[in-house]
């Protein structure tokens, strides 16, 4: 079974966001991880493995530094990495899909895998484009997954509840919250990651140029939310408090 | 040239989802602003019925894909259907709420159709002609601005209870397209719907929220009873979610479910910034917890320092005062 996930390192949960000189994000200083829901995707590709031997690819489309995600999941026991490296200033999900459709194409793969959503763009949306443009299936915020004589059976979030649906493979999957609970990487993962095959490439390698994956969406402006004011504390015994904030709800705010 | 706002309706059974009808309203104005047509796109089997009611929150036209390939929600099915429908039309934008099934399709039917997709967006407005978005990023620690200023359709999930909504009052025109869904590859098994006769969390108007100060599972009851006096929805908090308290639909929050209601009680809610980044656009924060310095009274409107246990079951009695 080859399997490949699509990952990407994100900035830390706890990280502050700031916008630097220029009106973008500055990223200076923050420090970075890999996507909680690309752990997930890891952790499942890792299980499937064991389960029916094979090989677990890792590739991320990132600068240089996208090298750390990679390198934990090799250390949690991918086989190999590869990072494309766009060179572009802007991207967007299309650019991000197209460049991962591209280097996954050159690859054999059964099953593919993927975070439902990155923590800092959020956008949930490449790993489907990612299908879309390879021709496979996509059943995305999978919180269980079987996989058995060339099809997988997928449980994933509905509004309001789950669904069970079946797919021949190849597919892509995106990892929910629930479908696992990802190893730490050991101290031998670490030290056997380092001699991993961790392959860079450029756009041209890949036979493609900046022109072709140019983001179809263009960012105008980023700003930081205005703060939130913290507001009136209620003072009093709670009986009286109580009986103070629901009037004030109807009253005041005229919320309720 | 492109012309067109164009709405997904989103229903399950019968039963069009409120975030369409923001959609329709918020769309009705850009539609307006551009002289151009309103339209409302609905997919399923034995829908037709819907039509009527769409044009009552403004749609123009309603275009009708019935199959009965199209009864279930699959992601191919429907996908297949809107974006050749939409290739047929070639709209100036489609409009998706940010639900589930809506980021699932707007995702396979952008990159069909060759374009920008922005997801859960927070406000839509026209600058200089041009449809311009915004959306949280970094889990709503900032936000951007974008547009898709080329591509067609510029296509966008919104984040439900984002948009008031207004009737128009029109009758829509009603027209039935062929639906061609394709090879639907998803074959679905099973649907399990938990029955609950509460709102969807991302939907409801109120929330009653409850975090690490619950203590424990049993003490969620008195947030239901209160949640069932307002006709409110339960989320909780990450922490009370990895304590194995609730399951974990009900969490609010980055690695959750980013919600907008009009009132929003934390209740022993501590105000992490993973907790404040889910449900920092309500319109209304309560919070309720024994620690002045808690976090989270820097970002609610109102608050009171005191024990949950002695304060929420006495909000309930003051609510059902009111709302008697």
């Amino acid at each position: 079974m080859k399997i490949v996930v699509c990952m990407k390192q994100t900035f830390d949960t706890e990280a502050k966001i700031a916008v630097d000189a220029n009106g973008k994000i500055n990223k200076q200083g923050v420090s970075l991880i890999m996507n909680p829901y690309d752990e997930f995707a890891v952790e499942e590709a890792l299980k499937i493995k064991e389960k029916s031997s094979g090989e677990v690819t890792v590739v991320t489309v990132a600068g240089p530094e996208g090298q750390d995600a990679l390198r934990q999941a090799l250390a949690m026991g991918a086989d190999k990495a590869v990072l494309v490296d766009p060179g572009m200033d802007e991207i967007d999900e299309f650019t991000t899909a197209s460049i991962l459709a591209k280097a996954i194409s050159e690859m054999e793969y059964d099953v593919l895998l993927g975070g439902f959503r990155a923590i800092d763009d959020g956008s949930a949306q490449v790993a489907g484009r990612v299908a879309e443009i390879l021709g496979i299936p996509v059943v995305n915020v999978v919180t269980k997954l079987e996989i058995a004589d060339g099809k997988a059976v997928a449980t994933s979030e509905i509004e309001g509840g789950s669904q069970t649906v079946e797919v021949a493979l190849p597919a892509m999957f995106t990892a929910q919250k629930g479908l696992n609970e990802p190893r730490y990487p050991s101290m031998k993962g670490i030290m056997q990651a380092k001699k991993k095959p961790m392959e860079k490439k450029a756009l041209g390698d890949l036979g493609l140029d900046a022109g072709q994956v140019a983001p179809k969406v263009k960012a105008i402006s980023y700003f930081l939310p205005s703060a939130r004011a913290a507001g009136k504390i209620i003072p009093g015994e709670p009986a009286d408090a109580a009986r103070d904030l629901v009037k004030a709800l109807r009253e005041e705010a005229k919320v309720v | 040239m492109a012309k067109g706002i164009w709405v997904y309706v989103e229903q399950r059974d019968g039963k069009v989802k409120k975030v369409t009808y923001e959609l329709l309203s918020g769309g009705r104005k850009i539609a307006d602003a551009l002289g151009e047509e309103l339209c409302a796109v609905l997919p399923g089997k034995g829908v037709a019925g819907l039509a009527a009611e769409l044009g009552e929150y403004g749609a123009d036209k309603v275009f009708v894909l019935e199959s009965d390939s199209l009864e279930n929600y699959t992601t191919d099915g429907y996908a297949n259907a809107v974006a050749d429908l939409a290739k047929q039309n070639d709209p100036t934008a489609i409009l998706m709420g940010c639900t589930v099934t809506g980021r699932d399709l707007a995702a396979q039917v952008a990159q069909k159709l060759g374009t920008g997709l922005m997801t859960d967006c927070t406000e839509m407005a026209l600058e200089n002609g041009q449809l311009v978005f915004t959306r949280p990023i970094y889990a709503g620690k900032a936000f951007v601005k974008a547009s898709c200023p080329e591509a067609r359709p510029a296509m966008a999930t919104i984040r439900p209870n984002i948009i008031a909504i207004e009737k128009a009052a029109k009758s829509a025109e009603v027209v039935s397209a062929a639906a061609n869904t394709g090879d639907i590859r998803q074959a679905v098994k099973d649907i399990a719907l938990q029955i609950s006769s509460r709102p969807e969390l991302t939907e409801a108007d109120i929330i009653v929220s409850g975090g690490r100060g619950m203590k424990g599972p049993e003490n969620f009851a008195i947030l239901e009873e209160l949640a069932d006096v307002l006709g409110a929805a339960v989320g909780a908090s990450r922490a009370a979610v990895d304590a194995g308290w609730v399951t974990h639909s009900f969490q609010v929050g980055q690695t959750g479910k980013t919600v907008s209601p009009v009132v929003y009680i934390a209740c022993g809610i501590s105000g992490a910034i993973q907790h404040l980044a889910g449900m920092s656009t309500s319109k209304c924060i309560v919070a309720v917890n024994k620690d002045p310095e808690a976090n989270i009274f820097k970002v609610a409107d109102y608050g009171i320092v005191g024990d949950l246990f002695e304060v929420v079951p006495l909000l309930k009695e003051e609510f059902k005062k009111i709302l008697a």
